[in-house]
């Protein structure tokens, strides 16, 4: 069981790792996405010595415009932007995995059981998952996060409902295409339970879709996050968060102080953009793979 | 089969009652479900008087069992009736604020979605008929770079250029002040039509350029995709190869080909109305635009929870309203629909 584990685990790392090495045409896209994601993590965990200055105390003159000393400037209260930058590349992470590990918890196994079991709790699953899919993910968060009170666990809550039918219905429909092939024939004929087809047969094909889903969806959770905390939905004050920091920056926006806005704005976007392109280039790779 | 296409739509109708219901429940369910006091919250402080506790309970329906809350508030709403807000003004109707509000959100929703799909459909058919080169791969880059746009961000770069530094355009609001219209439908472009006040409409018309171009190009990104890979898939088909062959060339064989790709689109535009839905809050927050999102969002600064209740539903309800105008122009646009 344990070689198993570790061939497989060796098996889905080359597979990532290959597409990075090729000269196939979404390589660059991989490369780009990969790139912009590992330095924003990079940013997040080294924070304390990348950050300048504090980014919640005053260090400097207000309204600064960009220089040397203050790459993005200092914000109406005389803080370092750039600081607020690094540290708020915490926050948004954080947040963003948080929920989709949740929505993951739920998604997939609820797609599991729905897909394998069919009949009527399938029927009233897909309905529920359908309906909560069709319904506008933001206001739902909205809803749920202003209920729930604004702080990033909440906010995190609020995002992983609103993924979670993504995960489901994808979950769902490979169990369903799955089911019916000869592995788990097989696996039924050696005596394996419908617990145990489920999770160790089913499962583990399901790793690549469900990386793709992955990291589409956190593209997509990191723009609701940061809308989340535009609204002042996810954190407060003083924590350095882009989301929120655009919101903050709003008022003077338009006196002409720019760089409050715009670099929180554009890492939302860059981050988001990260995730997209990998996403991209991951399905595009299973869907050759597929049709090959 | 063939009964005509009203019985087609009463029976689409029809089955949007069940995604109507569940969508209610969900809401009604997950918003008892949350921990939390909502009247403590909209109170404010933890020492209110029990009498005002109570007297708030139940304005906000909370006093019932949950289960005659539910029928009751479904009851409410077949009559247009989401509830009163608790917060100032409290006891207002929140089906007035909706009333008020939401033919701007629909203004600002219709203008975004009619560019986004112009806009994904021009980018797609260009990308297909200039498949594997750079333009394809530049509109490959267009329609990822517009999805990840952040709204507030991008709206704001979009204000300072035309609005601050070009003073071209307004960045807030739906009219320059000082101007009214007669409320006919609440939409000021269509209102202004109607009663011929070219001034407002000037007005209306300059105020929705810039939230609905935002909106609008955000959105478009998935159509540019869509609306490509329909494309190459059509435009290898025999058909288009016996068009070619008859002599039929360039733009006239692509507008034979849109008409086929864009039936998958159709079914994109339910789904794609629903996040336009939710990017409208974002907008309207950007704009100053007197919305529905805008009201969520005040709303929210009070905890005010019936009024947030009463917003969700009313989406839900204007959500299962899309899928049917979808289904129907779907059964119009497909001939394969047999009704």
């Amino acid at each position: 069981m344990a070689e198993t584990l570790a061939w497989r685990t060796r098996n889905l790392a080359t597979s990532l790792i290959a597409p990075l090495r090729g000269r196939a045409p979404g390589v660059w896209m991989l490369r780009v996405g990969l790139a912009i994601v590992l330095t924003v993590v990079f940013m997040a965990v080294f924070a304390p010595f990348i950050a300048p200055y504090s980014p919640v105390k005053r260090v400097d003159r207000g309204y600064l415009p960009p220089s040397w000393e203050h790459l993005m400037g200092t914000d109406n209260l005389g803080r370092d932007v750039f600081s607020r930058i690094v540290w708020g590349a915490r926050i948004i992470l954080k947040v963003v995995f948080m929920a989709s590990a949740l929505s993951m918890a739920v998604g997939i196994p609820l797609g599991l059981v729905s897909g394998y079991y069919g009949g009527r709790l399938d029927r009233v699953l897909s309905m529920v998952m359908d309906s909560m899919y069709a319904f506008p993910a933001l206001i739902l968060a909205i809803a749920i996060a202003a209920v729930l009170g604004p702080s990033p666990t909440n906010t995190a809550i609020a995002i992983a409902f609103v993924y979670v039918p993504t995960y489901f219905r994808m979950v769902r429909g490979q169990t369903l295409s799955l089911k019916s092939q000869l592995f788990v024939e097989a696996a039924r004929a050696i005596g394996a339970t419908h617990r145990s087809i489920m999770f160790n047969y089913i499962l583990p094909n399901l790793g690549h879709t469900i990386l793709v889903v992955f990291s589409l969806s956190v593209a997509d959770a990191i723009l609701t996050e940061a809308g989340l905390s535009f609204l002042g939905l996810s954190v407060t004050v003083p924590t350095p968060d882009w989301g929120y920091d655009l919101r903050k920056g709003q008022p003077f926006f338009l006196d002409g102080y720019w760089w409050m806005v715009f670099f929180p704005g554009m890492m939302v976007m860059l981050l988001a953009m990260g995730f997209a392109l990998i996403g991209e280039a991951l399905s595009e790779r299973l869907s050759t793979a597929q049709t090959r | 089969m063939a009964r005509g296409l009203g019985y087609y739509i009463a029976v689409r109708a029809l089955m949007i009652i069940p995604t109507i219901l569940v969508l209610y429940t969900i809401v009604f369910i997950l918003l008892r479900m949350l921990p939390g006091d909502p009247i403590l919250a909209v109170a404010g402080t933890k020492n209110i008087p029990p009498e005002q506790y109570e007297e708030l309970r139940r304005l906000a329906g909370l006093d019932k069992h949950p289960v005659v809350q539910y029928f009751d508030y479904l009851w409410g709403m077949l009559h247009g009736d989401f509830g009163v807000t608790l917060a100032t003004p409290r006891g207002t109707p929140v089906s007035r604020y909706i009333w008020q509000r939401f033919p701007a959100t629909l203004e600002l929703t219709i203008f975004s979605f009619a560019i986004s799909v112009l806009l994904g459909l021009a980018t797609g058919t260009v990308a297909a008929l200039r498949r594997g080169g750079m333009v394809d791969a530049g509109m490959r880059v267009y329609s990822i770079v517009a999805y990840t746009l952040f709204i507030p961000w991008f709206g704001m770069i979009l204000q300072y250029i035309f609005g601050l530094q070009l003073a071209w355009l307004p960045t807030s609001g739906r009219l320059d002040p000082g101007l009214t219209v007669d409320r006919v439908t609440g939409l000021y472009v269509l209102d202004s039509l109607i009663t011929r006040n070219w001034d407002v409409l000037k007005s209306a018309l300059a105020h929705l350029v810039l939230p609905s171009i935002t909106l609008g190009i955000v959105l478009s990104g998935a159509y540019t995709r869509l609306v490509r890979n329909n494309m190459v898939d059509v435009l290898g088909q025999d058909f288009i190869r016996a068009y070619q062959a008859r002599g039929v060339r360039g733009w006239k064989v692509a507008w034979y080909a849109l008409k086929n790709a864009f039936i998958p689109v159709v079914t994109l535009m339910g789904l794609q109305f629903a996040i336009l839905l939710g990017g409208a809050v974002l907008t309207e927050t950007t704009f100053s635009w007197p919305g529905m999102g805008t009201f969520i969002v005040d709303r929210i600064e009070y905890r005010d929870y019936t009024s947030i209740q009463g917003a969700v539903v009313f989406f839900a309800l204007f959500v299962g309203l899309i899928s049917l105008i979808v289904d129907i122009v779907y059964a119009l646009l497909d001939p394969r629909v047999k009704y």
